[in-house]
Parts: C-alpha cells; sequence; structure tokens
C-alpha cells in the first residue's frame, strides 16, 4: 500500500500510474466492457420490479445476506405465495413494500461477461409518471412491459410517448406473465400487432417483442423450453448486444462552462465536462451567447494535459486571449454554432401537482445556465391515447403539450434531437423551488433573434425582468391607529419570503429625513405627500414593490400620484376602520393628546378624512387580525398577477 | 491505466462536485475515513486542479472510531494541506452516550446523526458531500445525487425532486440544504479497482492482518482500546482478519481474510457472497432502517 507521503507527492506530481502489470490490471482490462443503461416501465403490476429482481438474481448481484433477507421479507410482504418475491430486491421503501408497489425511480447495477449494466426501475402508477421520466432522461434502452393478460393499456402508451419524446431510440416489448396464459402465441402476436400500430406514430429505430414470465425466469437470462415458437434472442442476450451507437456521436463541440478555475493570477481556466463532439488544442473556438471567439491553449487535468478531449471527460480549458467567460457560458466551434435565443418551442412534460399557467415566471435550466422564463402559450397538449392534439390553457400534472417560452435573457441551445446535452432543460417553481417540468427544445422562433439585440437599454421593463417581478404602489390610506403599517407589515414580509423585491414608506422613514421640514397644516400634508409619492414613482421605476402607509386624507393628493403612475401600478388599498375603534386603540397616544388639544388638525378630529371613493381594495378591519386583512392584499395580488 | 467504465465514473463524479462548488454557498465535504470517502476526496482533488477543492472536509467524530482511523485522518489531511473540521456532539458525551450501554441505534443517532446536524448547523453548511452508493443498500438506490432536506434536515423519499439528465436543480431556501453524493453510480468493486488503480491510500483494517478480537453472535469485534467491554471470562483472541467497512469499533464486525494488499482485496471481493453492510451492526435492527435513519437526518 501507497504512504501517504508517497501519495500526496504522486497526487501533486500526477503520475498515479506508474505501475506494472499485475493480475489485477488483467481485472481492470476487463472492465472495458461497454455499459448500457436501461430503464423498466410499463402500467403497475406488470412485473417491473420483479424483472429487475430476476436479472439481479441470474446475474449472480444478490450476495448470500441479502437472500436471507429476502426470504424472510418474502415471508412477511411477499405478493407471490410461498414463493419468493423479486420485486423485494428493488422496492426499498416502506411505504413500497407495505403497498406491494413502485414509489420512485431505483438504481440498481449488474454486470455479466460482456457489458455493465445501470438498470432504472420506474413507477408504473400514473401518479409517479414524472418519476418514470426521470428514468427515462438517463437511458439508452427502454423495456416496457405489458401484461400479457391485459395487453397494451393507457399507460403503456404513456411510457412509450414519453419514451420517444425524451430520444429513447430502442424499445424492448416485453409481453411478461406469458405463463399466465398458457404461452399462447396468438395472445403474444396481438399485443405485438396492437403496439406496433400505436407506435409507427412514434420516433423509435427498432422494438424488439420478447415473450418473458419474470417470475419464472422465461426467456430472461435462459431460453424457454415453454415458448418453443419463440426463436429470438432472451432479454439479458439481447441487452449485451444492442448497438447503441447513435448520431449524437456526430455532434458539433460543445462544452457549458460549469466552474471558472482560478488558483492565482497566472492561471484562468473554464471546467467543464465536453458535452459533445470534441475539442483539440489549437482550435478556435467562440462562445456562444457573446460571439467572442479565441484560441485553445491547453485542455488540463489532473492526470496530465490532453491534445484532444472527447464527450463525457471532465476537463479544465485555458484559451490563448483574456475572453470575459462566466459559469453558463456555452464554447462551441465558430463555424457550427447552437441557437441563441430568448423565445423558442419546445415539448414540455409537467410534473407539478399545480397547474402550469402561461404567463407566470419560472426558472428554466439548460446547460449550465440558469434564467427566469415564462410559457408564453400552449400551442396544443396531446391526448396519448387517441395521439390529437388539444386546445388548452393550461397544463395538469403528467399533461404534455408543445408551448412557445420566452426568456428574460437569450440563452444556446441546440434542438433537443439534435443534441440532447444542449437541449435538454427543466422548470423549476421560484418559490417552492420544485422542479415542475421537463422538457425538450424544437426549435427557436424566428421573431427572437432580432429582439436580443436591442435589449440594451435598462428601462423600468428591464430592470424589473431582473428581479422577476411587476413593480407597483401598495397604496394603504385610513385614519391614525386604522392599522396601515401592521397590515402593510405583513404584507412585506411574505412579499420578501416569496423573493419579491420591497420597500415600506412609512411616517418613521420619511418624516425623519426627506419630510423634516414639513409641519401639519393642510398645505404641509398635501406637500409630504407629492414628494412620498415621487419617490414611490422613482422606486417603481427601479422595479421595487412599493408599500406606503400614510393617512394621506385626500383624495385630490391620492388621485394626483395615481396620474403619475402607469395604470395598474398604483393600487389604492382603504383600510377602513371605524375612528371609535381607532380611538380605542390609539398605539401612538395620538388621540388622547388630542383630545387634550396638545395635538392641533388631527385627522378625524380637527381636519377632515376624505374616505375614497373608488379604491381597488377596501378592507374593513373590524373583527380581523393583520395577518388576515394582509391575505385579502396578497389575494388580490395573485388575482392581478402581481405576487404569488 | 483507467478502464473506460472507470473513467466515465470518475467524469461523473468529477461533474458533480465541480456543480457543488459552482452552485452552493457553502459547501462542506463530509469525510468519514473509509474507503469511499478516500475515492471521494480524491476525485474532488482532481476536479478543481490546479486549484484545491474550495470547501473544507468535516468528519462527525463519535470518539469510539479505530485508533488508526484518527491518525490516518489527521495525516491524509495535513499532507494534503486541507482544512479539515472534527466535530463531536459534546451533549452526547457529556450524556454518557456510548455503544454499549446505550445500544448501536441510540448511539448512531445522537453521535453520528444529531452530530452532523449539529455541525452543519454550527457552520451554516447548504451542500454537503457523502460517500454513500446507490448498490449499498434499497433506499440508497431511491435517492438522487442531489438530495434535499429539509430546515430539519430530514429526507422525505416521497418528496423527491426529479432529476432529469444531468440538469441538477440545487435551488435551496434559507436554512434547507442538499446532501451529495458524487458516488452514487459506483459499486463496491469500482471502488477497490479505482482505489487500486489510482493507488489511493487507505486505512490499514481494510487489510488482512493479526487482530485482537471477540466473537459477539455472528460477528468478530476487534478490541481496538482499554474502554472494550469483555465478558466475564472472556479473552481477546488473535485472529488474521480484515474489515469491509469501518466505523465506530464496537460496532464493526471483522471478517476473517488472508487479503493483506488491496489486489488480494480486490480478488476477494471478485468472489466474495456477502454484502459488504452485513458487517455494520447498526442496519441489522430491522427492514428498511436505513430509510428511518435517513428521514431523521443521517446521511
Amino acid at each position: 500500500m501507497t504512504s501517504l507521503r508517497l501519495y500526496s507527492e504522486a497526487l501533486f506530481r500526477g503520475n498515479l500510474h506508474a505501475k506494472e502489470e499485475t493480475i489485477v490490471e488483467r481485472m481492470l482490462a476487463d472492465q472495458n466492457k461497454s455499459f448500457l443503461r436501461f430503464l423498466t416501465c410499463g402500467s403497475v403490476d406488470d412485473g417491473k420490479s420483479t424483472l429487475i429482481g430476476r436479472l439481479l438474481f441470474e446475474s449472480q448481484r444478490i450476495y448470500e445476506d441479502q437472500l436471507v433477507t429476502l426470504e424472510s421479507d418474502s415471508r412477511r410482504f411477499g405478493t407471490t405465495g410461498d414463493e419468493i418475491d423479486y420485486a423485494l430486491l428493488v422496492d426499498g421503501l416502506d411505504d413500497e413494500r407495505q403497498q406491494g408497489i413502485t414509489i420512485d425511480v431505483a438504481y440498481r447495477f449488474f454486470t455479466t461477461s460482456v457489458r455493465a449494466f445501470m438498470v432504472a426501475d420506474t413507477p408504473g402508477h400514473e401518479q409517479y409518471t414524472r418519476n418514470m421520466a426521470t428514468g427515462a432522461s438517463n437511458s439508452d434502452v427502454a423495456i416496457l412491459l405489458i401484461d400479457a393478460r391485459k395487453g397494451v393499456l393507457p399507460q403503456t402508451k404513456r411510457h412509450a410517448v414519453i419514451c420517444s419524446l425524451l430520444g429513447i431510440r430502442h424499445i424492448v416489448l416485453a409481453v411478461n406473465k406469458i405463463d399466465l396464459v398458457g404461452y399462447d402465441r396468438a395472445i403474444f402476436d396481438q399485443i405485438v400487432a396492437d403496439f406496433s400500430s400505436f407506435a409507427s406514430q412514434l420516433s423509435f429505430a427498432s422494438i424488439m417483442p420478447i415473450p418473458i414470465s419474470a417470475r419464472y425466469g422465461d426467456n430472461v437470462v435462459t431460453p424457454s423450453d415453454n415458448i418453443s415458437w419463440y426463436q429470438g434472442v432472451t432479454l439479458l442476450r439481447y441487452l449485451e448486444t444492442i448497438d447503441i451507437k447513435s448520431h449524437h456521436e456526430a455532434a458539433p463541440f460543445r462544452m457549458a462552462v460549469q466552474w471558472v478555475n482560478r488558483p492565482n493570477l497566472d492561471f484562468r481556466g473554464y471546467s467543464g465536462t465536453v458535452a459533445s463532439g470534441a475539442v483539440t488544442v489549437g482550435d478556435k473556438i467562440a462562445v456562444a451567447e457573446s460571439g467572442r471567439a479565441s484560441t485553445v491553449k491547453s485542455l488540463v487535468t489532473f492526470d496530465g494535459n490532453l491534445d484532444q478531449a472527447r464527450a463525457g471527460e471532465a476537463v479544465t480549458i485555458t484559451l490563448t486571449d483574456e475572453v470575459d467567460i462566466a459559469r453558463g457560458d456555452v464554447l462551441c466551434p465558430p463555424d457550427d454554432r447552437p441557437s441563441v435565443a430568448d423565445q423558442f418551442s419546445a415539448h414540455l412534460l409537467w410534473m407539478s401537482e399545480d397547474a402550469l399557467l402561461p404567463g407566470r415566471q419560472y426558472l428554466l435550466r439548460v446547460g449550465m445556465r440558469l434564467v427566469p422564463a415564462t410559457i408564453t402559450s400552449i400551442k396544443h397538449k396531446l391526448d396519448i391515447e387517441r395521439f390529437e392534439h388539444l386546445a388548452a390553457t393550461q397544463l395538469s400534472m403528467n399533461e404534455i403539450a408543445v408551448c412557445n417560452l420566452s426568456t428574460a435573457s437569450p440563452i444556446a441551445f441546440d434542438a433537443y434531437k439534435d443534441n440532447p446535452e444542449t437541449g435538454g432543460f427543466i422548470l423549476i417553481d421560484r418559490f417552492t423551488n420544485a422542479t415542475v417540468a421537463v422538457g425538450m427544445i424544437d426549435f427557436a422562433l424566428r421573431r427572437a433573434t432580432n429582439i436580443h439585440q436591442q435589449h440594451t437599454t435598462v428601462d423600468q421593463e428591464a430592470r424589473a425582468r431582473i428581479k422577476s417581478q411587476k413593480p407597483c404602489v401598495l397604496w394603504f390610506t385610513g385614519l391614525s391607529g386604522s392599522g396601515k403599517s401592521s397590515i402593510s407589515d405583513v404584507v412585506e414580509k411574505r412579499l420578501h419570503a416569496r423573493g419579491y423585491h420591497t420597500y415600506g414608506l412609512d411616517g418613521d422613514n420619511v418624516r425623519h429625513g426627506l419630510n423634516r421640514d414639513l409641519g401639519f397644516t393642510d398645505a404641509d400634508r398635501v406637500e409630504n405627500v407629492r414628494r412620498i409619492g415621487e419617490v414611490s414613482r422613482l422606486f417603481v421605476d427601479a422595479g421595487l414593490i412599493v408599500l406606503c402607509s400614510f393617512i394621506s386624507p385626500f383624495e385630490a393628493e391620492r388621485r394626483m400620484i395615481r396620474e403619475r403612475m402607469k395604470e395598474d401600478e398604483f393600487i389604492e388599498i382603504f383600510v377602513d376602520t371605524p375612528i371609535e375603534e381607532c380611538m380605542r386603540r390609539d398605539p401612538k397616544g395620538l388621540y388622547a393628546k388630542a383630545q387634550r388639544g396638545e395635538i392641533k388638525n388631527f385627522t378625524g378630529f380637527d381636519s377632515p378624512y376624505e374616505t375614497p371613493s373608488a379604491p381597488e381594495l377596501h378592507l374593513r378591519t373590524t373583527g380581523k387580525s393583520a395577518e388576515e386583512l394582509a391575505d385579502e392584499v396578497l389575494g388580490y395580488l395573485r388575482m392581478k398577477s402581481i405576487a404569488i | 491505466m483507467l478502464s473506460e467504465h472507470l473513467k466515465r465514473l470518475e467524469a461523473e463524479s468529477i461533474y458533480i462536485i465541480r456543480e457543488v462548488a459552482a452552485e452552493f454557498r457553502n459547501p462542506v465535504m463530509l469525510y468519514s475515513i473509509g474507503k469511499d470517502s478516500g475515492v471521494m476526496l480524491h476525485l474532488a482533488m482532481k476536479a478543481f486542479y490546479p486549484s484545491k477543492p474550495p470547501f473544507p472536509l468535516l468528519h462527525v467524530d463519535t470518539t469510539w472510531k479505530f485508533r488508526d482511523m484518527i491518525t490516518f485522518r489527521d495525516n491524509l489531511a495535513a499532507s494534503l494541506g486541507l482544512e479539515l473540521i472534527v466535530h463531536v456532539n459534546q451533549e452526547g458525551i457529556d450524556r454518557g452516550i456510548n455503544p454499549f450501554d446505550s445500544g448501536s441505534s441510540l448511539h448512531t443517532r445522537v453521535m453520528k446523526t444529531e452530530g452532523l446536524k449539529q455541525a452543519l448547523d454550527k457552520y451554516g453548511f447548504d451542500a454537503a458531500f457523502g460517500g454513500a452508493r446507490r448498490d449499498e443498500e434499497k433506499s440508497r438506490a431511491k435517492e438522487r445525487i442531489f438530495s434535499f432536506r429539509g430546515a430539519n434536515h430530514g429526507w422525505d423519499p416521497k418528496n423527491q425532486r426529479p432529476e432529469l439528465w444531468r440538469l441538477y436543480n440545487t435551488r435551496v431556501h434559507q436554512n434547507e440544504s442538499i446532501r451529495v453524493f458524487p458516488l452514487s453510480n459506483w459499486t463496491e468493486l469500482d471502488i477497490w479497482l479505482y482505489t487500486l488503480a489510482e493507488n489511493i491510500p487507505i486505512v490499514p483494517l481494510y487489510l488482512a492482518a493479526e487482530r485482537p478480537v471477540v466473537r459477539r453472535g455472528e460477528s468478530l469485534i476487534m478490541v481496538d482500546d482499554e474502554r472494550m467491554r469483555l465478558n466475564d471470562g472472556e479473552r481477546p483472541v488473535m485472529k488474521k482478519v480484515r474489515f469491509r467497512s469501518l466505523g465506530c469499533y464496537p460496532l464493526s464486525g471483522a471478517v476473517k481474510s488472508d487479503a493483506d494488499t488491496v489486489e488480494a482485496v480486490v480478488q476477494e471481493m471478485m468472489t466474495t457472497r456477502t454484502s459488504e453492510r452485513q458487517g455494520r451492526l447498526i442496519d441489522t435492527d430491522e427492514a428498511a432502517s436505513m430509510e428511518r435513519k435517513k428521514r431523521e437526518g443521517y446521511f
């Protein structure tokens, strides 16, 4: 064994491999076998987990102690009587074992003498479709199981469509439980015919039908004596031999910068994984988004510099020029660039229980880039069973649609069908941070290509866009002690918690500074409100949501401020509390002072309050808490799509 | 040279490790001194070269680790020039928690799970790397590479974020965090072959040697120091043993073995018929106990 000192020296020298060939070197060479990622999918109870359990068992990836556990689990949870329930090898969650179903995708590994495999076991229930899509995104081949007794089910079709959308090209149609239909060839042929006619509309390169029994092992690893009419390969043999080379291997060089590597002033490298194609020292490259160009100076790795890096390799690229490059930028050949646009068309699979609403803003992640994005329109959704296009105004969980999207800034991408690495994206909910959709980009919208160059002026819209919000003023008006500040406070806290940029203006922070020269005469009150209005207007221009809590007793000034703003930007909220109640609360002791004659011109006492004639929101506060009233305000903002 | 398979795994892990450094405010790498941690740390050294990993290492010390592990840990961190944070749950020590009187599951919960949560809160880490692999255990096979944890560090298996392609959702709110498993798709054999091919040093306990052990049920427990409680008349006997996984010494079962080189361990691995978790006493409590521990905040 290496000593620590030798290890750290070798680490820093970068020569870890100065070693003679040993028996283990030959074992390592044995590992040069190819690697296949596949998933099992299909409707619930079609036997996916059982099939994987069987594959693991037959390829001897089950250890003795696991087998002992399996036997005891089979007695406790099993659904196969006295026999071993192979599904329990993969269904590992408490709920799964108790309900006898698969909920989440599980990844398992096994190796034969020919290939190493990673298998994603995915759930069949419709409500867990997103977990099935997850498995499909990480697979080269899909085994679609069908219960021979039930034939092609809606969920079979749904999974086939998702596999096709995600670009899986090879499908095994595993007609399972063939033992339960007496190994009947006619049933098998009928299922294959049904599926083939459906799948002709999808984009699979090959479909391989195999009759199997996962429970008894027929045609899984060894050919079945019970199915003499089937002369084809077993499932495992198929998985060992299927050629998964794809047309993507010819895709041009792409690498999204993942991390800027700057150990010291003399080294500046761009770390990332080559997404597609290859890059060679001396190659000219461009930054897709900015168009800036340079030449590859070196390809640095811990194990020494490379002459060339190919798809899948993690490297650090240095360039001959000082170019401004940041995380997210896509490096590409100058003469073969990806699209750069802020509007595009895509297929979307919605994965959230909250419906997709066009116009609502999400975060879009493509490559290393994260940008705010909006679905501008749903062109149509897909009726999977009939393969029809349906009109839609929103999208529910597990629905698939073709949509137009718009991003806050231009992004670099390729069509998913040309390059899955640069054409796939996810959408993230800005408030819950949940992953709510998976998308495959089809093409850039032509109108987008001309737009982004004009986006250089920094105006209110641009400022609001990077804050991802719609700026406005919430103007709380009402008597002293009516509860304006308390309600405004709660509203501001909730908005802030949801990621909105706010600013609260009230007597405390305005009277002591900006308006310290003003008193409480009617004229000063008017000037006070005018200045606050102007400050609010500037803040709205800066892209903020401004919360103003002022008695602002006169209709005229409130109207003046309203007219200084764009429509919809001024939201007047009348905090309506009877004066008796305000006097009872009297939080600052002001009514008491007014009654003693210590304050002059006190609104509602010896100065009038003009009730708003048409406020956007009229809060009747009697019997309600500040929280309940804040809910009313937030409800209004939600209705107006200002804040969610 | 590395096989194509190991190269693929290596590149995938480096991608994941870089992603965390780029996306999180304050990440940390859990370093448990085991073979998986060794590989993970090695990959981190590679990922940022010529920079050093831009995060510290954290070891949650239960105070019952093998003495060889602690020596190894301190020497390795020093020779690589990395910051190492060692956290002990002092509250647990004060309460007298230990593997003998408290039992394995309470000891693990207080000294490991609680200790880990304390350390993550104390330093405000928003992402923590762990060396867990999907092939270790059934509930692990269901875990994401980026595993979201709520404000109390708990894992909600029914509410995991879908993980499409390599597009990881790294968004967390204040007080929430992510556990990241760069070795998710490695198998135990991959770890050993990589350790061998890359000459990664390991704690000597992984290799067979004559060691003083006592038999407890099905397990051979090594008497690592004077705190080991011996039964009446019980005397440690010298046996040639090694460990397939390392933890608290009173809770780690040794296996009889002659594999005293990494090469021999790999050969043994290729013919073995039991899983490495068999030696870990903490897993035997009941089915799905790992899931329960993870819900409580275990790695």
